[in-house]
């Protein structure tokens, strides 16, 4: 006896689901992410001359650059698992939309980066001795918007090159472009929230990384089911 | 040449027509024309390279031809709506799990996707039905290739397909489970299900097909009741 077939977000839930129940289980990606996120904080922190840089002018492009890459180490993996037994064939045989796959796939990398992100901010606080004071609100605000838009074309891009020799040099070189207005408008927030601005003095800058999620997002949703048809 | 040797009388279950898939200047499959009754099973034999993995794929909707057309129930194999996925169960080479999840999670994940109702028992029956129950706790990464193979059975058999594919279903199976495999898809024909089986071990595949194609330089080139 059949159910009825899951819907679109159904589907992108058990899919993100099971995402994240084999991550916490490997643990690999994760542990990989922050380690090389605290490597990369430390490298900024050691490499920079406190009598020529203060530390707050570098800290907010450091922080989103850490994150930037953690991110690229994550999205890498995230269709590599779909192809070590196939697995791709039984998501793409199931009774659901294509769009359940981008958004599953997404749902799961975007919870996976901010996960790491969240554990790299206390230890950019910790290595940039900079203060939070309130901003913490704002900063978590800029993190959601600038995340989802880079995440939604990383995880296009993690489709696109998983099949492709040499992905792993592949993803970044396709990404980071894309990455960079979030990554600028999000360093500009946060340097902003830094310094004891308020939050709505950014506010261009908030609606610039609206605008972008609302059409990457869209686009991504467009562009990915035809990427599977072979 | 075409399958000409359709014995006709049930309802037609999958029909293809004229497929031709190359890849850059080698073609693979220069124009196969089958047919599936309900109830059938076909096994689909050649030598290795002769593109019966391609057609089995084209088959599924995973591959698209260069030419020609899959009609599922008449609805084509490669249409839009994700509903007409829910007829079509698949044994590739690969066994499309996940070294992760336990085989208990593996299916479990698939029977949701198929929104079958209480995933947990049809996981749970689906390995029973291929005497893995013991395992349903372990990852796949400690299976043996035997045992790999009947999880991925499991797995394909879980949604009870109308039509089943298999690719060399009975590839690292010892007799007993050869067996236990020939009585599964014997107990299909009755329900009206259809199989289609690749394979170049023919002497498993004759004891419950209904009719062999043999597919040789792209084409069906005989094939027999």
């Amino acid at each position: 006896m059949r159910g009825p077939l899951p819907g679109t977000v159904r589907a992108a839930l058990i899919i993100a689901g099971k995402d994240l129940r084999s991550e916490l289980r490997r643990r690999t990606a994760l542990v990989s992410a922050v380690v090389f996120a605290a490597l990369i904080l430390a490298i900024f922190n050691f490499a920079r001359d406190p009598t020529s840089l203060r530390a707050d002018q570098l800290a907010p492009s450091a922080f989103w650059i850490t994150c930037a890459f953690a991110a690229v180490t994550a999205l890498s993996r995230a269709f590599a698992v779909e192809l070590e037994h196939g697995a791709l064939d039984g998501l793409l045989l199931a009774p659901v939309p294509r769009e359940a796959l981008f958004l599953g796939k997404f749902l799961g990398n975007l919870v996976f980066v901010l996960v790491v992100e969240s554990i790299a901010l206390p230890l950019f606080v910790l290595f940039f001795n900079v203060s939070l004071n309130g901003a913490l609100p704002g900063i978590t605000l800029v993190a959601l918007l600038a995340t989802v838009g880079f995440v939604a074309v990383g995880t296009v891009f993690s489709a696109l090159t998983a099949r492709v020799r040499f992905n792993e040099l592949m993803l970044p070189v396709l990404l980071l472009p894309f990455m960079l207005p979030p990554l600028a408008g999000a360093a500009q927030v946060t340097a902003a929230l830094l310094n004891g601005r308020p939050l709505l003095e950014s506010a261009g800058w908030l609606r610039l990384l609206l605008v972008y999620d609302i059409v990457f997002v869209t686009l991504s949703l467009l562009v990915f089911p035809a990427l599977f048809d072979e | 040449m075409t399958d000409s040797s359709r014995p006709g009388g049930s309802p037609l279950l999958l029909r293809a027509t004229d497929i031709r898939r190359s890849f850059g200047e080698r073609v693979v499959l220069a124009g196969v024309s089958l047919t599936l009754d309900e109830g059938e099973t076909i096994a689909v034999t050649g030598p290795n390279g002769v593109g019966k993995t391609t057609l089995l794929r084209i088959l599924a909707g995973l591959l698209r031809p260069s030419a020609g057309e899959v009609t599922v129930d008449g609805i084509p194999v490669r249409t839009a709506d994700p509903a007409s996925r829910a007829t079509i169960g698949l044994l590739s080479h690969r066994a499309m799990l996940y070294d992760d999840l336990t085989l208990q999670e593996n299916l479990e994940f698939a029977a949701r996707l198929h929104g079958l109702p209480d995933p947990r028992r049809v996981a749970h029956d689906a390995l029973g039905q291929v005497e893995l129950l013991s395992r349903s706790g372990d990852s796949p990464r400690t299976l043996s290739r035997g045992l790999i193979q009947r999880a991925a059975l499991a797995r394909a058999l879980l949604h009870a397909p109308r039509l089943l594919l298999l690719d060399e279903p009975f590839t690292g199976l010892d007799s007993a489970a050869a067996q236990r495999l020939k009585s599964l898809l014997a107990a299909r024909r009755p329900a009206g299900l259809g199989t289609i089986i690749v394979t170049h071990q023919l002497h498993e595949a004759r004891d419950v097909a209904t009719r062999v194609l043999a597919l040789q330089d792209g084409a069906i080139a005989s094939a027999a009741a």
